[in-house]
């Protein structure tokens, strides 16, 4: 009896703890050091068939040339390490373009059972297809340039069972972030997460790649999820996709087998979550208050939730819904795909942007931009006064114009409040791509389902 | 990569639990192309706090921190600038796992070990050994804390090996798997 995980990755172990990998997506800001390291060995690509590149993390989301040097000389590098590997590169402009982990899915280069890497912590993302997808260093992706392979001890397993159903109003976002709240921010340390039960099973595939997404925030190796017709449907037709899924039919755990760690969740009782302090584990639900730190029993956490509510300006007892933002940002490898914007859009239709808020939409790739556009999303967004950008991470980790201000407080659709994140002295909040709306047109956190019948 | 059998000298405490990569180097030093020159960035907001911890220490060659150390983003850019900086070693309750490997990759060491009796011994006096072929950090006062380390890592780390050469010395085992499992896709004709 073998989990998903056992399967896969037995599936790709070329000889001891040597792991093969199936696709290497990689971007601008984690691979000029690696392309430099081949040069200097003498080395090449070894599989430029199983790899991608895209522009996303440094891009500007307004139009115009690049006017960040530094900014251009890595896009540049990137262009010419790609040229001379012979790697195929998904640049600004091409159509095809957008933050790594969105495209990775829209091109149907993910797929079930598949080992994918890249240099970024959210390659977890791609395990919502039944694939073990996990992020590596610089040194780790010229490694996987020059070998196709990872030396690799074989993390531990962890299953995390999603009971009942998600109430009205709720998304993958807020299920995710009330995981990580309940097992914290290094509840996943060494291990493989595979997301399962009935509420796993009900979420789309844009769902899943949230939840997936954010394995990394619970400190999590990766995180994964069974492939299904969900995934089947989702990949029907697209560019890279193979034409028959039946060998993927039996791509899951065995009944009996055995993880490492076993969580089990309740869904059924959730709210919509916000997060209050400086990691994605200091989460709240919507009607709850900020918490007073004498009321953690670990010394270290006490110091760090004082810390944390110095640093987001917060007094211990304020109601969430109290808390007013400056800014809205709905994006990141995270929350923009179709159905994030789809669910922003629905709260923000025939509403106005608060006064004194300043707004911003941002999809994960051209498609999702054109997709949207296509639908009348756009005019939905900027007729309530946001801004419609161009694709790419953007105010997700602020190397890029888009980035907070000393002192902003920022409802973000992210997935990181980290001190200065989003740029230096920023205020970061989580939440889902409906709350943002609703923190959007309210101007402070408001449960959405308020606003939505 | 230099060989790093062990590491002896002053040690810098940071104990507080999930200090993230964000923290480490921010994102605006990630737009360099170059792998170097990374340590006078090294916890850049934090070091404007006159109070940081880090201000108290100088010549520190091993860092203490606390639990899940280098959580968060991938960016070896983390690793180089504590390396730059003048660490080789790095001793925490806990690491994530991507920080872990980066480091490992630049020859600096993550050793994973319970932190409470180093700190008090270092308080006393401060000097530590980290030793990475006996597992084990030792202090003056007869203190030894033996520590866990991936047999492959320690290799790595000891002998200052180029990670990719021993992999290229494995050709005949990718090739053999490579031609057992044809890939799933052509990204060249996408």
């Amino acid at each position: 009896m073998r989990t998903l995980f056992d399967k896969i990755w037995q599936e790709h172990e070329v000889g001891e703890r040597l792991l093969f990998v199936d696709l290497h997506l990689v971007h601008e800001v984690t691979s000029p050091q690696a392309f430099d390291g081949l040069r200097l060995a003498g080395r090449r690509v070894r599989r430029p068939d199983l790899t991608v590149a895209t522009m996303d993390h440094n891009v500007p989301t307004t139009e115009g040339p690049i006017t960040d040097p530094l900014a251009r000389a890595q896009l540049d590098a990137l262009r010419r390490n790609c040229d001379e590997f012979g790697v195929r590169l998904f640049a600004t402009g091409s159509g095809r373009e957008g933050i790594v982990h969105v495209i990775g899915a829209e091109l149907g280069v993910t797929q079930p059972g598949m080992t994918i890497v890249c240099g970024d912590s959210h390659t977890s993302t791609h395990g919502a297809f039944g694939a073990l997808a996990f992020g590596i260093g610089t040194s780790e992706v010229e490694h996987v340039l020059a070998t196709q392979t990872l030396p690799q001890a074989k993390p531990k397993s962890m299953r995390i069972l999603f009971d009942g159903e998600l109430p009205f109003g709720l998304t993958a976002k807020d299920l995710v972030l009330g995981a990580i709240g309940q097992i914290g921010v290094a509840g996943g340390v060494g291990h493989v997460i595979e997301y399962a039960g009935p509420a796993i099973e009900a979420l789309s595939m844009e769902g899943r790649m949230t939840v997936c997404n954010m394995s990394i925030e619970a400190g999590a190796r990766a995180g994964l999820i069974a492939p299904d017709d969900t995934t089947f449907a989702y990949l029907d037709g697209r560019p890279a996709a193979p034409a028959d899924w039946e060998p993927w039919r039996d791509l899951r755990t065995d009944d009996g087998a055995v993880f490492d760690r076993e969580v089990r969740i309740d869904v059924g009782g959730l709210k919509p979550q916000v997060t209050w302090g400086t990691n994605p584990g200091m989460v709240a639900p919507i009607d709850g208050v900020v918490p007073d730190p004498a009321s953690y029993s670990d010394a270290d956490e006490r110091a760090a939730v004082q810390r944390a509510l110095e640093y987001m300006a917060l007094t211990p007892g304020t109601r969430l819904a109290d808390v007013r933002v400056d800014r809205v940002f709905i994006g990141s490898c995270t929350n923009a795909r179709l159905e994030d914007l789809r669910a922003a859009a629905r709260v923000v239709a025939g509403r106005r942007v608060a006064d004194g808020v300043q707004a911003i939409v941002v999809p994960g790739s051209a498609l999702v931009k054109r997709q949207a556009e296509a639908e009348g999303l756009d005019a939905v967004f900027t007729d309530a006064g946001f801004e419609w950008r161009l694709a790419g991470c953007s105010m997700c980790l602020g190397m890029n114009p888009d980035v907070l201000a000393p002192g902003e407080r920022c409802a973000s659709t992210s997935n990181r409040n980290f001190e200065g994140r989003q740029g230096a002295g920023g205020r970061t909040h989580l939440l889902s791509p409906a709350m943002a709306a609703a923190a959007a047109v309210t101007g402070r956190f408001t449960d959405v389902r308020e606003l939505v019948a | 990569m230099n060989p790093l059998p062990r590491v002896e000298g002053r040690v810098a405490v940071l104990d507080r639990p999930d200090v993230d990569t964000d923290q480490i180097i921010p994102k605006q030093f990630l737009k360099r192309i170059e792998r170097t020159g990374y340590g006078e960035f090294l916890f850049f907001d934090w070091m404007k706090d006159p109070d940081f911890e880090l201000h108290k220490y100088s010549d520190a060659s091993i860092l203490v921190a606390g639990r899940n150390f280098g959580c968060g983003s991938s960016r070896e850019h983390a690793a180089w600038a504590l390396e730059d900086y003048g660490f080789k070693a790095v001793l925490a309750p806990s690491f994530g796992d991507i920080f872990r490997n980066n480091a490992v990759k630049s020859g600096l060491a993550p050793v994973a070990v319970d932190t409470d009796a180093i700190l008090a011994a270092v308080e006393v006096e401060n000097t530590l050994t980290v030793d990475l072929e006996a597992l084990e950090v030792r202090h003056p006062s007869g203190l030894a804390v033996p520590f866990e380390l991936d047999p492959y890592d320690q290799e790595t780390l000891v002998g200052g090996l180029d990670d990719i050469a021993r992999t290229l010395q494995r050709e005949g085992e990718i090739a053999r798997y490579e031609a057992s499992h044809p890939g799933r896709f052509n990204a060249t004709v996408l």
